[in-house]
């Protein structure tokens, strides 16, 4: 090894207790140039403390317009394995739950066309296959096909959607998010293949208010499962959490956002006013045993939630307090094909939904999805008074 | 011709038997201890999961050696979280301690359950971006190793998200974490006018920026920069190769804290600015392993039980969040973008 392809800076990246992503890099640089190069790249980068990659570059596999981001490094003389180092995403099964067997399906495939190196996964959800020439991509997506994965979403289209483990593994689960994840994943294909909308569009899917795929932040259309009746409990294993070493009015009663449940140390009894409840999973996250989501479930849906970039972050907001989420998902089909076909008409170049609602009012866009206006969209009225009113209610 | 739009593998394929049996009737779950958990069907059927770290960037090799420990103790299934973390699925209780003591052996990271800090969600950095103010995987490294004691076991009050992001777009929740590590720039773009003419759709880089300091120069048939009114978000090198922004001195790390995603207790919340800049000191960014350390340990030695870190902020309000970490407070971290009175403190109520 000469000199220059040492890396002293990542091999300190070897030390310390954390899995090592740069033993990964060298692990796959063993058998692959591309995964070599990349190492000695990084190193640079670390040396210089800047990035080495050229801006953009379309690259795709026939018939899709998304999927795959093209990559090519700076530095192709010097790094000649990486001067097309292009990134697939691949759709995830729900839940992120694999066999053994579909795995090593994947490294075969990825072994032979790319880098070996992997991310699992991807921020929006994808399998991501980091780096391979343009001319292994087509060769590399049919043998992908062969072993059923399709590819995921990038650009102006319908990103991968994700969901929360669900009823796979929760008892909180408000929605069978997996199988609600799947069949949107099919039944929207076309928009996920082949970007025609104004941006990017991200649908995530959380079994209750947790959130654990992060969808109020992370997604234009958040579903969040939740329920309209009354939280189900079971007396015995409260007073079970209260034998044990739970202080219930601590850490459960004092702690309720809407002081909607009571606790009578005494009597050990738990009482919820569950019209004043507003369903933030707080009691039920710390006595599981005891409490569970109420037996009428749905979800809300949010609208609107996206990354800073133009103008400022924004965290989806209520539109459809409540809606039933039972197969074959109609209601909620036709509200994502609604949704998109006004920011289709109306959005700017990479318009975000949630900002186009923002440029146009919500006036515009509830009426466009024909619902009406609820308290539960708003955190407070207008401190303003300057609204707006159609002439035809001036009559 | 291949195939096209078949979509996802199926995960009903995916799932182990006793997820297939127990669907959807899961009855409750316990912390076994950290990074182990039990769940309980309405049959009576038991599930162990054992959490395991990830770096994200892994090799098909790695994929290989989990899926040979899933094969010995899991019947061949195994799932990742929306953190990045590996969970190995246990139906059968004397395959547990066999498991955890053989993944202990070889290294891996058991954790990342209950209060703890889990892996931090993070992005692409100098590895494969070309739009990064920082890089993603080294940080992330250096951070846990540090932290690593936290991974392990839960030695805090709450949960504590951290999220890394390498540079405004913020791919991932960074804008929501209790401690976000976001890449920033601090010199407005240089401009190739050779390239923005053969390559931009100069209006489209115009209505990119934010703060509207892009005007078209119709001499040089290119664009002209306002300094003062840049503050290099890169959004226009994002649209136009003509104006690259990264810059070796320019370019470090904020770090951000206070946000949420779950709404127990209170509403989500977005991350607020902590620390405007430190430097990009690779391979260790140990400015930015103590700035972490700091904010995570000052507010585990003073927040209630289940209390997260923007929970307590607005208990104890950021006066007292800046005096007791001890963070100089300078007026980058004053709001001016848009609705930024929406920040501004409307009453004389506040502390010393």
């Amino acid at each position: 090894m000469t000199e220059d392809s040492k890396t002293p800076l990542l091999d300190q990246l070897e030390e310390g207790p954390w899995p090592s992503f740069v033993t990964e890099m060298k692990r796959a640089g063993e058998k692959n140039e591309m995964a070599k190069d990349l190492l000695h790249q990084l190193e640079k980068s670390y040396k210089n403390k800047i990035g080495y990659w050229k801006h953009g570059g379309i690259v795709g596999v026939r018939g899709y317009g998304g999927g795959v981001i093209g990559r090519y490094t700076e530095l192709p003389e010097e790094f000649p394995a990486i001067a097309e180092f292009h990134t697939f995403r691949v759709n995830h099964p729900s839940g992120w739950f694999y066999t053994t067997d579909k795995l090593r399906q994947l490294c075969d495939v990825w072994d032979k066309h790319g880098s070996g190196l992997t991310n699992m996964h991807g921020a929006t959800g994808d399998i991501i296959l980091l780096g391979a020439p343009t001319d292994a991509l087509q060769p590399c997506f049919d043998d992908l096909a062969e072993i059923d994965f399709d590819l995921g979403g990038s650009g102006s289209d319908m990103r991968t959607p994700s969901c929360c483990v669900g009823p796979g593994r929760c008892e909180f689960a408000c929605v069978d998010t997996l199988d609600l994840l799947h069949d949107i994943t099919n039944e929207f294909q076309d928009e996920l293949h082949r970007p025609m909308f104004p941006y990017k569009s991200k649908i995530k899917i959380s079994g209750c208010a947790n959130d654990c795929v992060a969808s109020v932040a992370r997604s234009d259309f958040s579903v969040i499962g939740t329920w309209r009746d009354e939280i189900r409990m079971d007396p015995d294993e409260v007073a079970n959490y209260a034998d044990g070493n739970m202080d219930i009015q601590a850490e459960v009663v004092d702690l309720c956002p809407t002081g909607c449940i009571k606790w009578e140390a005494e009597t050990k009894t738990l009482t919820i006013d569950n019209g004043e409840c507003n369903r933030c999973m707080h009691c039920i996250n710390l006595m599981p045993k005891a409490l569970r989501p109420g037996k009428d479930q749905g979800a809300t849906i949010l609208v609107g939630g996206k990354a800073p970039i133009v103008h400022g972050a924004l965290m989806a907001w209520v539109i459809v307090p409540f809606m039933k989420m039972e197969p074959p998902y109609d209601d909620f089909k036709d509200f994502i094909r609604t949704a998109w076909e006004w920011w289709d008409e109306n959005g700017k170049m990479r318009e975000r939904i949630g900002e186009l609602i923002n440029r146009l009012g919500m006036r515009a866009f509830l009426k466009a999805m024909d619902l009406p206006p609820v308290p539960q969209m708003i955190s407070a009225p207008r401190a303003n008074p300057y609204y707006f009113w159609d002439p035809e209610e001036v009559k | 011709m291949t195939r096209t739009d078949f979509g996802p593998p199926n995960y009903k394929e995916m799932l182990p038997p006793v997820i297939k049996e127990n669907y959807g009737k899961w009855k409750y779950h316990e912390r076994v201890k950290p990074g182990v958990l039990l769940h309980v069907g309405e049959s009576g059927d038991e599930l162990y999961t054992v959490r395991v770290g990830s770096g994200r960037l892994v090799s098909t090799d790695w994929i290989r050696d989990i899926c040979g420990i899933a094969e010995k103790f899991c019947g061949g299934h195994l799932r990742f979280t929306s953190r990045h973390n590996l969970e190995f699925l246990v139906s059968e209780k004397e395959k547990l301690e066999p498991l955890i003591a053989h993944l202990k052996e070889e290294g891996y990271a058991v954790g990342g359950t209950g209060h703890s800090i889990s892996n931090p969600v993070h992005t692409q950095g100098w590895i494969h971006c070309h739009t990064p103010a920082t890089d993603a995987s080294g940080i992330v490294k250096a951070v846990m190793d540090d932290l690593f004691e936290y991974f392990t076991d839960w030695k805090m009050p709450a949960h504590c998200r951290v999220s890394l992001a390498c540079c405004l777009n913020m791919c991932g929740a960074v804008h929501c974490s209790d401690i976000a590590i976001l890449g920033i720039h601090r010199k407005p773009p240089t401009i190739d006018h050779d390239i923005v003419r053969s390559k931009c759709e100069i209006p489209n880089v115009i209505a990119a920026c934010p703060t509207g300091a892009i005007r078209p120069d119709p001499k040089a048939k290119s664009l002209t920069v306002t300094d003062e009114k840049c503050m290099y978000c890169g959004n226009c090198y994002t649209m136009c190769p003509g104006m690259p922004v990264a810059d070796p001195v320019g370019d470090g790390i904020s770090i951000w804290v206070g946000g949420k995603i779950s709404s127990a207790r209170t509403p989500p919340k977005f991350s607020r600015l902590a620390i405007p800049f430190l430097p990009n000191n690779p391979p260790r960014w140990p400015e930015v392993t103590d700035a972490v350390r700091n904010i995570l340990e000052t507010w585990a030695s003073h927040a209630n039980k289940h209390e997260r870190m923007g929970e307590w902020i607005e208990r104890v309000g950021w006066e007292r969040f800046f005096s007791l970490t001890g963070i100089p407070f300078s007026v980058q971290l004053i709001d001016d973008f848009t609705l930024a009175s929406d920040t501004y403190r409307s009453t004389p109520a506040f502390k010393w």
